[in-house]
């Protein structure tokens, strides 16, 4: 098992820098110019050439690129050419954001996905189970930002009992930072709750067609308690593998979401960076974005392997 | 079982409803504090080096002063200077200075920091607008409350220009991080920003003016436009600074817990025509465009019939203002006979254009109208601005663009035959040389015949002048109702 890890860590090393050469090289054929941008529209052309120089950006793709990754290996991201502050902060202060985000949406999807798949798969004969697969068949259609807006409107623009958007630190007032994480992680997790239903119904529906399940029951269980005693374990496995790949869908939900609810994170950041030919900032953001993606699927392969011991053989 | 799952769903409830139990969702829960919403987010606080509106949007007047300032009918007024004369030949100007002004880092204000700030731009500043401050030629400190300006040649654009970002006065001290921590003798000063969020502007103690009625302003920044309306109508904050989307004003006019201050700007929404190139190098041709593009209907069609139609490059709050709007009444039949005279019938045009809600709206009114007299039109639309700016504006590949254009008097443009319009006429450049170096009535005169004769040679057309819509909730007060300077001045908010 050891040695799976191992493998897998050098593969995801290998990952990361080969995808900080597509993005470098991305970034370097993108049209525009980020001095002409950072400078404005009656820029002499004297001025544009040395913003260039003070920039870096006249120098060789080489050299540019081997710089910047070099930094990054020693925690330097190097510094925006439009805010000229720090990128490594500035990415952290935004990723703290976007993980708040992220992960209040994943606790609401769990919080449907887990009950609402298990009901429907214990009841998948009945009217009950029915209702709810429909349910989770229209969530799935209804994308995180349309789910934002609706929620908008309704909450903070009619009802006026949550905030619209905007972003309060956790340790500048917890009150004011739960009310404003509400809508965001409703729009992001009832979208995920849905598609996680069907994923957990149909795990569920497997484990309960087993044969120790079978057994379970003939034991005199009913099927709940027969599925909680014995079950969830095994229907766990395949959700998990499924919750890896959502956390990256989750990540890029986050971006739209973020800029429906005016939220400081990585992916309005991106934005931004990207409209201002910020090119260090979005090198350093999508590389940030690629190594979160590429550590899930890391930790899901682990989780995949502590979870079902049939697996670890190989 | 059934129990379990009843308290999940409890949790379930509580997350989504329990925290919202009995509060009104208002930033202004301190009626000290006022939270004010904008578009454009400064990039960061250094106006010397990073161009944009944004900053001096959110600093000049606010954070930093000048010796003088634009007033709401956009006349120089008084700021830091409390008057000052201008000599017979217009070369030298003696600045009188208030002796109780400091900067927020406790520094007094004297004749030696306005030295420092005007020459510093010649030699810091990396913008590409401190061009204007190259006529200075040096600053003399005659006392410490009096300060001379030799000009090396007459300039009345020099002295407007104070009135923007240039003029802003700094301190020797307090220039080590502009980026990021701004130090001005304003009514407020930074106290903190999010950035992707907000900036916080707190009443500087030790200001030597009237002190402003709100002690804690609130810079929010929200990129769309929507979210921009749903904060204002969900209490989250108290004013919006500028409307960008006009179907969205009726809500708030119909709703009487919000205002709606409506003005004028600097803002002209241009078609520009490059002069440089067949064929819109014939004025016949440019002539011929402008007659066939109904500019009232364009206007209503794409942006809800607010604004205000002009016929040059001079919007109504500057002092050489002529309704030249009827210049090219709607004609199409004028516009085919001008076609056809200049050889140029069925013309096939590029209109390569910013990708901005007012450029593509107004792209597709152009577009067919201009179909109507047997022009071709292709739309491109290029990423704003990035794309643009180098496509357009630098390489200059391009038949039409539309594109507002929003610096105060930037119809000098047009005496600048390497601009991207194409355009060189020495009648032009010498009248804008004239209106630069006469007195007042003589800059009035020159500028007239500028803006006259650019509209004779249909240099561009222009569309229409941008509108300035500020909505705010109904007991805020005291909103510069045209916006003429590049602040967004808080200085004048009051609660009703």
């Amino acid at each position: 098992m050891t040695v799976k890890i191992v493998r897998r860590l050098a593969i995801l090393v290998a990952s990361v820098l080969v995808a900080s050469l597509v993005v470098f090289l991305f970034m370097a054929v993108l049209p525009g110019d980020p001095a002409q941008v950072a400078l404005g529209v009656n820029a002499t052309p004297e001025l544009i050439a040395k913003t260039r120089a003070e920039f870096g950006i006249d120098r060789p793709l080489v050299t540019q690129y081997f710089d910047w990754i070099g930094g990054v290996l020693h925690g330097d991201f190097g510094r925006s050419y439009v805010t000229r502050e720090e990128i490594g902060p500035a990415l952290t202060d935004r990723l703290g954001v976007t993980l708040w985000l992220v992960g209040a949406g994943m606790l609401v999807a769990l919080l449907i996905a887990v009950p609402a798949g298990t009901f429907a798969a214990v009841r998948h004969r009945k009217a009950g189970g029915a209702a709810v697969s429909g349910l989770s068949q229209i969530g799935v259609a209804i994308p995180a930002f349309l789910a934002g807006i609706i929620l908008v409107q309704v909450f903070a623009v009619q009802l006026r009992w949550l905030p619209s958007g905007g972003w309060t630190p956790p340790v500048q007032d917890p009150g004011e930072f739960l009310r404003g994480l509400v809508l965001p992680a409703l729009s992001l997790g009832l979208v995920q709750g849905a598609v996680l239903t069907r994923y957990v119904r149909s795990a569920v529906l497997d484990t309960l067609g087993q044969d120790y399940l079978r057994t379970a029951r003939s034991k005199g269980l009913r099927p709940f308690q027969a599925l909680f005693r014995h079950g969830l374990r095994n229907a766990a496995v395949p959700v998990v593998t499924v919750l890896g790949l959502q956390l990256a869908t989750l990540l890029i939900g986050a971006v739209v979401v973020e800029r429906v609810f005016v939220l400081p994170g990585l992916g309005s950041m991106l934005l931004d960076s990207v409209a201002s030919r910020d090119l260090l900032s979005v090198q350093g953001i999508v590389l940030v974005l690629v190594v979160g993606v590429l550590l899930v699927n890391f930790v899901v392969d682990v989780l995949y392997t502590v979870l079902d011991p049939r697996l670890r053989g190989s | 079982m059934k129990v379990r799952i009843h308290a999940a769903a409890l949790v379930l409830l509580l997350v989504t409803s329990g925290c919202s139990a009995g509060s009104s969702a208002t930033v202004a829960k301190d009626p000290g504090t006022l939270a004010v919403g904008y578009t454009a987010e400064p990039a960061n606080f250094d106006f010397t080096r990073t161009d944009g509106a944004a900053i001096p949007q959110a600093l000049l007047y606010n954070v930093y002063e000048g010796l003088v300032k634009l007033d709401a009918d956009g006349k120089i007024v008084p700021l830091l200077a409390e008057s000052w004369t201008v000599s017979a030949d217009r070369k030298t100007y003696d600045f009188k200075l208030r002796k109780d002004a400091k900067f927020s880092n406790g520094e007094p204000f004297t004749a030696e920091d306005v030295k420092f700030s005007l020459m510093r731009v010649k030699t810091e500043w990396t913008v590409s607008i401190k061009s204007t401050m190259d006529v200075v030629d040096r600053v003399d400190v005659v006392a410490p409350d009096h300060a001379r300006v030799v000009l090396t040649k007459p300039s009345n654009g020099w002295l407007f220009s104070l009135t923007s970002r240039l003029g802003a006065m700094f301190s020797p001290t307090g220039v080590a991080d502009l980026a990021n921590e701004p130090i001005g003798t304003g009514p407020f000063t930074v106290s903190s920003r999010r950035r992707g969020d907000s900036i916080v502007l707190k009443e500087n103690p030790a200001y030597w003016g009237r002190k402003p009625a709100y002690s804690t302003v609130v810079l929010k920044y929200i990129k769309d436009p929507t979210a921009l309306n749903n904060a204002l109508l969900s209490n989250g904050i108290d004013v919006i600074s500028a409307i960008t989307v006009p179907d969205s004003i009726p809500q708030f006019q119909g709703d009487d817990r919000f205002t709606v201050v409506e003005g004028t700007t600097n803002s002209e929404v241009t078609l520009a025509f490059n002069n440089a190139r067949p064929p819109l190098n014939d004025v016949r041709v440019r002539r011929a465009l402008s007659y066939a593009i109904d500019r009232k209907a364009l206007l209503d069609t794409a942006w809800a019939g607010r604004g205000t139609l002009i016929g040059s490059m001079v919007p109504p709050t500057d002092p050489w203002y002529e309704d030249l709007s009827n210049a090219y009444p709607f004609d199409p039949a004028k516009a085919k006979a001008l076609l056809a005279e200049a050889g140029q019938p069925n013309p096939s045009l590029r209109l390569r254009i910013p990708n901005l809600p007012y450029a593509v709206s107004a792209a597709q009114v152009v577009t067919s109208q201009l179909a109507d007299v047997g022009v071709t039109v292709t739309i491109e639309p290029l990423d704003f601005p990035a794309v643009w700016l180098k496509q357009v504006f630098t390489d200059r590949d391009y038949d039409l663009s539309i594109i507002q254009h929003v610096e105060a008097r930037d119809i000098v443009t047009f005496g600048r035959p390497k601009y991207y319009w194409g355009y060189d006429g020495k009648p032009v450049q010498q009248d804008l040389a004239k209106a630069d170096a006469g007195t007042p009535q003589e800059q009035v005169d020159a500028m007239r015949r500028v803006a006259r004769q650019l509209s004779e040679d249909a240099a561009a057309d222009w569309l229409f002048l941008f509108p300035n819509v500020i909505v705010a909730k109904e007991k805020v007060t005291g909103f510069v109702r045209n916006q003429v300077s590049e602040s967004f001045d808080l200085t004048g908010l009051a609660p009703r």
